[in-house]
């Protein structure tokens, strides 16, 4: 993983942790101080245990966590810092909000390193800064999901922590408030320059935010990369089907007159890329993001049609408001070939079920996944 | 009225109530929290009193203290004297018959508890012990005064184990509840009566006490 330049490493946070049981964990990931890192994976694939293991609650067999230069947890020389000793803000799905205590109150619960007289005072200056300034003597129960969600981060942050800590933090609010609270994550990360490490299922909460993505399955951290490359160039056919990617076929390259090319049932497709990297007869996973997908026009051949043309028959066809979700089948695979078009370019194209319909793959959208066993699990082939 | 009566029973539930209070928590605390092997089988010996009775309980309470039993015997080499028949008797006694009366409404109370509010307080830096006084006590505090109640008007009213191990000796173990059944042996029915509406008003006073002490929060309405 190439190392982003523009970020100081002296804040970083390194978490290397592994056991067999009982929650398998295999997992390497960093994030930088002042940066984003989002732990994604379906439900039980460890994300909150890895979690919890950086805040210190729970103790993993082997590995290292290290943060700003100071070891955490290191298994082997059998070292662990207690979490009061970490300083980690975490921001917990449900709050874990005092209920005893009012807003200032939880607030004032991590302030604790603080001289007495001033505690209050710098508790009100928090919950201000996330925006509930009045509501310092509510209690957790007398405050709106999302007003909660501030007065955890606010508690989170008092304790000025060396790395923050949010599992499913807007899992528990309605759709409007969490865009605002997400938008005030992303305003307030720019003033603090520490790592934050969110965990969440939602893959477009995680692309929004999140500098880099770092997928889970199982426990086993299988890619790190920022959102856009992990959508285009997933590392293998289990990161794509993690990140609800279709289109994940499978070919063999082959060698012809006018250099290699991915043969995929009745056609030689070019790639702009990865071809040398395998040699030919190999079989090899492909993928495809569905924007890289051109649809022929009927009665208007145009230039991009000579680029890896392809005949499919429509066998899906959602409309979902402006746009319209095709899926194609094709005679060779059982593989669907999944892309999106404005509704009234469907429209226009007269698409329908069982029509049969041109398409291109470009050439630079297909990515070869040749370290990845062939088959893929969702539909094995004839 | 036998004020000398009221008195020893004061000061026993007094008593009581003072030493299991770090007992129950304790206890409470620690079956609440912690999954070990024998833990099924503590609950059932902390709730044993609860189904035994009382004179059953009183009985093995006055064999344990004889000088003849391990306990008695080292009770006796320790401090010199017996405990059949004496105050601290009946106190250790009544530690016993009212431990599930002390134990059980604490140990619910930190059952309530969610797990993540106590690592919460950690995050946030606070010691286990501040964890303690800061976050979970105020928490279990109804179950704490409920714990208390229970135990004050227990042995208020116990008769039997005290009966058994202390007798009925002048401002040493006779306690009000037994000063009513000597009362009634005696034919003093309106001396029986008098302190019969002693004991009913002190209890009332204080569940009363204890009550308004647990009182409705305002951060319960929620």
């Amino acid at each position: 993983m190439p190392e982003p330049s523009h970020v100081a490493t002296d804040g970083r946070l390194a978490v290397s942790l592994q056991q067999a049981g009982p929650i398998p964990l295999d997992a390497d990931f960093h994030c930088e101080a002042g940066e984003l890192l989002a732990l994604v994976g379906p439900s039980g694939s460890g994300k909150t245990t890895l979690l919890r293991a950086i805040a210190g609650l729970y103790r993993p067999a082997r590995g290292v966590i290290r943060c700003a230069g100071e070891a955490w947890f290191d298994a082997e020389a059998g070292h662990s810092l207690r979490p009061q000793q970490r300083r980690v803000g975490l921001v917990f799905q449900d709050y874990a909000l005092f209920p005893h205590l009012n807003a200032r109150g939880n607030v004032k619960v991590a302030l604790d390193h603080l001289p007495a007289a001033e505690r209050g005072r710098v508790a009100e200056q928090w919950l201000a800064r996330v925006r509930l300034d009045g509501l310092a003597g509510r209690f957790p129960g007398e405050l709106s999901g999302g007003q909660r969600q501030r007065v955890a981060l606010a508690r989170a942050l008092a304790r000025s922590p060396r790395v923050l800590l949010l599992d499913e933090p807007f899992s528990a609010v309605d759709q409007v408030t969490r865009r605002r609270l997400q938008r005030e994550l992303a305003l307030l990360r720019e003033e603090i320059r520490i790592p934050i490490v969110l965990v969440t299922h939602d893959l477009d909460e995680a692309a929004a935010l999140a500098d880099r993505l770092c997928v889970l399955h199982a426990g086993r951290s299988l890619q790190q990369a920022p959102a856009e490359q992990l959508f285009r160039r997933p590392a293998s056919p289990e990161v794509a089907r993690l990140l609800d990617r279709h289109n994940v076929f499978t070919g063999r390259v082959v060698a012809g007159e006018q250099g290699r090319r991915l043969q995929w049932g009745p056609w030689l497709l070019e790639v702009a890329e990865g071809l040398a990297a395998v040699a030919p007869g190999q079989s090899v996973s492909w993928y495809l993001p569905p924007s890289d997908v051109v649809l022929h026009r009927r009665g208007r051949p145009s230039r991009g049609e000579r680029e890896n043309p392809v005949q499919g028959r429509v066998v899906e066809m959602a409309v979902l408001g402006g746009i319209t979700s095709v899926a194609l089948a094709f005679d060779h695979c059982d593989d669907t070939l999944r892309f999106e078009l404005p509704t009234h370019a469907a429209r226009r194209n007269g698409l329908a079920r069982g029509e049969g319909v041109g398409v291109s793959l470009l050439a630079a959208g297909i990515h070869l996944m040749p370290d990845a066993p062939v088959t893929h699990p969702e539909s094995p082939h004839r | 009225m036998d004020w000398t009566a009221l008195s020893v029973s004061l000061r026993l539930a007094g008593l009581t109530c003072l030493l299991l209070l770090p007992l129950g928590l304790w206890l409470g605390r620690t079956l609440a929290l912690s999954q070990f092997r024998g833990k099924p089988l503590c609950e059932a010996l902390v709730a044993l009193p609860l189904v035994m009775p009382p004179t059953v309980l009183g009985f093995y309470m006055m064999e344990a203290f004889g000088v003849e039993a391990p306990f008695g015997s080292a009770w006796q080499s320790l401090t010199g004297s017996g405990l059949n028949f004496t105050f601290t008797g009946i106190l250790i006694a009544s530690l016993v018959a009212n431990l599930p009366f002390a134990v059980q409404p604490i140990q619910r109370a930190f059952e309530t508890i969610p797990p993540n509010l106590r690592e919460a307080a950690w995050c946030s830096g606070l010691s286990p012990l501040r964890t303690l006084l800061r976050i979970e006590l105020p928490l279990v505090w109804p179950g704490l005064i409920s714990a208390l109640a229970l135990t004050f008007a227990h042995t208020l009213g116990e008769f039997g184990v005290i009966l058994m191990v202390g007798g009925a000796i002048d401002g040493e173990t006779r306690t009000l509840a037994i000063a009513i059944y000597d009362r009634v042996q005696a034919f003093d029915e309106s001396g029986a009566a008098v302190m019969s509406a002693m004991l009913l008003l002190v209890s009332f006073l204080t569940i009363g006490v204890v009550y308004g002490l647990a009182g409705r929060r305002r951060w319960r309405r929620a």
